[in-house]
């Protein structure tokens, strides 16, 4: 417990977060807004990795570095992702998830 | 109630509305202001947690750099005043349902868990002293392979963000 707050808190907090990114990945349709919503689950991901590090085991930084390293992979996924996204827009001007059903024309 | 308590209550209540906001909203511009929002509301998260060298790490990385590669993006790709059409009502139900069942059990299941309630070891102080040394360590606690592994990584990726973007020559 740190000041008052228990680890349920934090969990539920980033649980909910998690099932709204899963949502919008469902709901959305462009690329982009799809990007958007992993990039919520992955932080939602992050907030739990350091509360179980905070409050579970908090003599090692395990779940520090882990959350580190996500942070990264997020980054280049990004940019991977923005690379595709600016390709197919190129190819079929837009960049709706329902038309791009065909790898190639 | 407590500082801390009511800066928890604070910054839940912004990254869950701006969450909702961000998959919610019909322009794509402000999804991702939504998202700049989420992001900086979980770095005060970590602020809570004592992590600071992590929330450094995501205000500059995630707030900073990403949102501003999607932002760009979103400028090369869509009209600003754009908006979408609303999405289809199946996809919508689903979407909900989803939401609802998947976040009811896992909360259900998280709430019924007994969590130890004080760790019985005692916690260290995460000095930048400690980061450094584990960080780039080869004994216990060392994380020196997963560091050179996500620098290889971090050049793949920069090439083939290139390579894939660039345009053809013809």
């Amino acid at each position: 417990m740190i000041h008052g707050l228990t680890i349920y808190h934090f969990l539920t907090v980033s649980t909910l977060m998690f099932f709204i990114g899963v949502t919008g990945f469902i709901i959305r349709q462009n690329l982009i807004t799809i990007l958007l919503s992993v990039e919520l689950i992955l932080n939602s991901v992050v907030i739990n990795f350091l509360v179980f590090n905070r409050f579970l085991y908090p003599d090692q930084l395990q779940g520090h570095f882990f959350s580190l390293f996500i942070i990264g992979i997020a980054a280049a996924e990004a940019s991977i992702a923005i690379a595709l996204i600016i390709n197919i827009y190129r190819r079929i001007h837009n960049i709706n998830a329902d038309n791009v059903n065909e790898m190639k024309y | 109630m407590t500082l801390p308590l009511f800066m928890f209550y604070l910054l839940s209540a912004a990254i869950l509305l701006f969450s909702v906001l961000t998959i919610a909203s019909r322009k794509m511009l402000r999804s991702a202001v939504y998202l700049l929002f989420v992001l900086i509301a979980t770095a005060g998260f970590y602020f809570l947690l004592n992590y600071q060298f992590l929330a450094g790490v995501q205000l500059t990385l995630y707030a900073g750099g990403i949102v501003v590669l999607i932002i760009f993006s979103i400028l090369l790709t869509s009209h600003i005043s754009h908006k979408f059409k609303r999405p289809a009502a199946w996809k919508l139900w689903m979407g909900l349902s989803v939401l609802v069942f998947g976040g009811g059990t896992t909360l259900w299941m998280l709430l019924l868990q007994p969590f130890d309630k004080d760790p019985v070891v005692k916690a260290v102080p995460v000095s930048m002293h400690l980061i450094g040394d584990q960080l780039l360590g080869l004994g216990k606690n060392g994380y020196v392979l997963p560091f050179e592994l996500i620098s290889v990584l971090l050049l793949a990726v920069m090439i083939a963000a290139i390579v894939v973007a660039k345009k053809e020559s013809n």
